[in-house]
């Protein structure tokens, strides 16, 4: 089953066009690794795919039900707040650089949007809480403040939080790019044991190695544009675009 | 006069002072708040309006809107003048709601638009939003600033000597005068340092209460 199908996205910030017509489907169980150079568009095409930011106009849709569609002047519009709400349930997001709560405990950073937004019981929130934590390997953490643990663990706490709210689809936004080196390895391990759960993924990433090693399908974006696509192997094994060999050298060490 | 017969005339004065303190706090309080949405409002007609009475009550003297509060309705309206308690309260919920806007307006602006969005993404609503994860921050990053308005307030309680409410520095005041002795500014000034002392107090503890967290 389709999980999210993007089609013709457009956005940009005042005259600067980011995006020019990204059109893209993630399949249940699919794995989307994006990568590109700088500035190219890829946080913004997240942004828009979660609706951080409103696209100028396309569509965006998620398991068969529109959250946007253009509308007869060609500008986007939004579905219905109801069905936004529902729509939103869909997907969740991790951040480049976490933004944890830093007022809540971890589990309670895990645990409050099952409360507060999905008005489970406190007891079935914690055990899912719990579980996660667990699965995160921060068990022993669960009382501590973000501020107490390392940015593995951090952004460990966060991937919880985000799969504590059962999403079809997890974006992930840079996620090892805010932490020390030595620590990068373990968030990269977590994502990659997720694929092997068949986690639906799109991950936007600069570690290469890591997107040929776990994505089922690589996208390369520069200029706001898809440039080159397809599986890792060609994508980035055997690149045919001169503009994706040009990105992809850089990372030959 | 023998000083426990001062104090116990005092005492009046001293209850008078307390209950303007806490009167201006419990209202000005949460309607900075409302005065900071204002200030922040996208209708440049609210926010504008909002910054004109933000900019009135910071650029004039305290006393002098005192006095506009309590002679205004008479000399303006031709209204009968107001309770005299009541026109301090209002004049310094007034006051200091301004002031404590701005502060207020400086800790939300200052929280990363991170913590927005991550709200956002989990389904957080607005009203969640601010209520649950935006404003415990605002109040932990606030409280020294607050700190420095709520013990200014406590020796701003003296200006409603103007329209001659009996507060603590009123009455001694007309002590002094009376007795010709200057005992009671000394009590007087032990008040208001007594006062401040248990305000930094606690304070204090409301910032330990939120160093659980950074
Ligand atoms: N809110 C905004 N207002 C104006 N311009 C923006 C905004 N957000 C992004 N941009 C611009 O859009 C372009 C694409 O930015 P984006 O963050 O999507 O790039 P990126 O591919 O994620 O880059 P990086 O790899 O550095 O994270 C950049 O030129 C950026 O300056
Ligand atoms: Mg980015």
């Amino acid at each position: 089953m389709k999980y999210l199908e993007v089609r013709n996205l457009r956005k940009s910030f005042g005259d600067l066009v980011v995006l020019k017509d990204i059109s893209l489907k993630v399949e249940e169980g699919q794995v989307v690794a994006i990568i590109g150079p700088s500035g190219s568009g890829k946080s913004t095409l997240l942004r828009c795919a979660t609706m951080l930011e409103t696209m100028d106009s396309g569509e965006l849709i998620y398991l068969g039900e529109h959250a946007v569609r253009t509308g007869q002047d060609g500008r986007a519009v939004l579905a219905p707040p109801q069905q936004l709400k529902r729509i939103q349930n869909y997907y969740g997001l991790v951040f480049q650089n976490f933004n944890l709560f830093p007022h809540y405990s971890v589990l309670k950073n895990v645990t409050d949007a099952l409360i507060t937004v999905q008005k489970k019981s406190r007891p079935e929130a914690l055990s899912i809480g719990r579980g996660l934590l667990q699965k995160m390997a921060l068990a022993d953490k669960e009382d501590a403040y973000p501020y107490q643990l390392s940015g593995g663990q951090q952004q460990r706490v966060s991937i919880a939080r985000a799969l504590a709210l059962n999403p079809k689809v997890l974006f992930f936004d840079e996620p090892t790019s805010a932490l020390d080196p030595e620590l990068i390895g373990e968030i990269l391990e977590v994502i990659k044991d997720l694929a092997a759960e068949r986690m639906t993924m799109v991950i936007v990433t600069h570690e290469i190695t890591f997107a040929r090693d776990v994505a089922d399908h690589v996208i390369f974006i520069d200029g706001g544009v898809i440039v080159e696509e397809g599986p890792p192997e060609e994508v980035i094994g055997n690149p045919q675009n001169e503009r994706t060999r040009a990105f992809l050298r850089r990372f030959e060490g | 006069m023998e000083l426990s017969v001062l104090l116990l005339k005092l005492t009046e004065g001293m209850w008078i002072s307390t209950k303007i303190f806490l009167l201006t706090l419990l209202f000005s309080l949460p309607l900075g708040l409302f005065v900071a949405f204002g200030r922040m409002a996208r209708n440049p007609f609210v926010m504008n309006l909002v910054k004109l009475y933000i900019s009135i009550m910071r650029g004039t003297p305290l006393v002098l809107q005192l006095m506009v509060v309590y002679y205004g309705p008479y000399f303006i309206f031709k209204l009968s003048t107001p309770d005299r308690f009541l026109a301090v309260i209002i004049g310094f919920v007034l006051n200091y709601a301004a002031y404590f806007a701005e502060i207020y307006r400086g800790g939300i602006e200052s929280i990363e638009r991170g913590q927005y969005e991550a709200a956002q993404v989990l389904g957080y609503n607005k009203a969640q939003t601010f209520v649950k994860i935006i404003f415990p921050q605002v109040v932990k990053r606030i409280l020294p600033a607050v700190t420095n308005e709520v013990i200014t307030l406590v020796k701003d309680t003296s200006l409603a000597f103007v329209i001659s409410v009996s507060e603590m520095f009123t009455l001694a005041k007309a002590i002094a005068s009376a007795q010709r002795s200057v005992l009671p500014y000394v009590v007087a000034g032990i008040f208001y340092y007594v006062f401040n002392f248990l305000v930094a107090l606690a304070m204090e503890w409301g910032e330990n209460r939120l160093a659980y967290f950074r």
